[in-house]
């Protein structure tokens, strides 16, 4: 079998990191940064959802092509916001000139 | 382990199992591929009201009660971990440990359904809920309105993909109980806990955007 599970050792340290950066994230909620917030919120988010996908969904041991498909995914969602956002953001632009 | 014999796993257009488990995984992939951009289209849509409201959108999310949306993290990640679990008896042969993580993901997964409908109760109580009966007093009553809404989306479209991953964990239940898994055959666990894991990373998501940005200035 190729597939691969990890021990419970290792599920376990991956539970109890995401438990911390979620208090870690509640806590730094309070703290004004400013607009930092909200990219240190997102980014912890990022690290959470990498953690999971890596060794709970086992992507990082998982077969090439499976990360081409998360990959593409998240292309065709960076388009979508990205496009729409360069219509909303400029409309301001254009009525003022 | 009689079962075996009787009931094969193995689908007659596939070589061998691990022909079968390897489609069958990058099958589910894609679907999940399809459920990022399906969850994509609202968070696009949460982006463009909250650039363009920002002020609004940091007081109305003060609303929210940050305390559920905490515990309610820490329970979905709890159930992340129960499922990993049980996908790890099912490769390990452990039947006992299989139907007793699968028990304790369905119980998390209730427990978070339970507490987020306990949100939307209050919500409805406190008229939060756009519709005839929306109130919200200030001068961000239009935002409001449009924040609620798509908080409702968001978390009411993550709540029925937990409805449905309640169901299909109930199954699985049942079927680890009947003993259709082996360590050679478990695809359905392991498809199902990809799915669960999926679900569990859009709330990763959800609970700061909705709950955490713009709480510092309560």
């Amino acid at each position: 079998m190729s597939e691969k599970v990890l021990s419970i050792s290792t599920y376990t340290v991956i539970f109890i990191a995401l438990l911390v950066l979620t208090g870690t994230t509640c806590w730094v909620s309070y703290l004004n940064l400013g607009r930092l917030n909200a990219v240190v919120a997102l980014t912890i988010a990022l690290c959470k959802a990498l953690l999971v996908a890596l060794y709970f969904m086992h992507l990082r041991y998982s077969a090439r092509l499976t990360p081409l498909v998360v990959v593409t995914a998240l292309f065709w969602l960076a388009i979508l916001i990205w496009l729409t956002l360069s219509d909303y953001l400029t409309r301001a632009l254009m009525t003022s000139s | 382990m009689s079962t075996r014999a009787v009931h094969t796993p193995l689908a007659h257009h596939f070589e061998d199992l691990e022909h079968q488990r390897s489609a069958a995984t990058f099958g589910m992939w894609i679907f999940l591929a399809t459920e990022i951009l399906f969850f994509g289209g609202m968070f696009t849509a949460y982006t463009i009201y909250r650039s363009l409201h920002p002020l609004a959108f940091a007081e109305i999310s003060q609303h929210l009660d940050i305390v559920l949306g905490t515990v309610n993290t820490a329970v979905l990640i709890g159930s992340s971990f129960t499922m990993v679990l049980a996908v790890y008896g099912a490769h390990t042969d452990r039947r006992t440990m299989l139907i007793l993580c699968l028990a304790l993901t369905l119980l998390l997964g209730l427990a978070f359904l339970g507490i987020k409908f306990t949100e939307y109760y209050h919500k409805f109580q406190e008229h939060h809920v756009p519709g005839p009966f929306f109130n919200y007093p200030g001068p961000f009553g239009r935002e409001a309105a449009m924040f609620f809404s798509l908080y409702f989306a968001m978390t009411g479209l993550h709540a029925l993909h937990m409805i449905i991953g309640v169901g299909i964990l109930s199954i699985l239940i049942v079927m680890s109980w009947k003993g259709r898994f082996t360590s050679e055959y478990h695809n359905p666990v392991e498809l199902s806990g990809l799915y669960w894991h999926f679900v569990d990373i859009v709330w990763i998501f959800l609970y700061p955007l909705l709950y955490l940005i713009g709480r510092h200035l309560e």
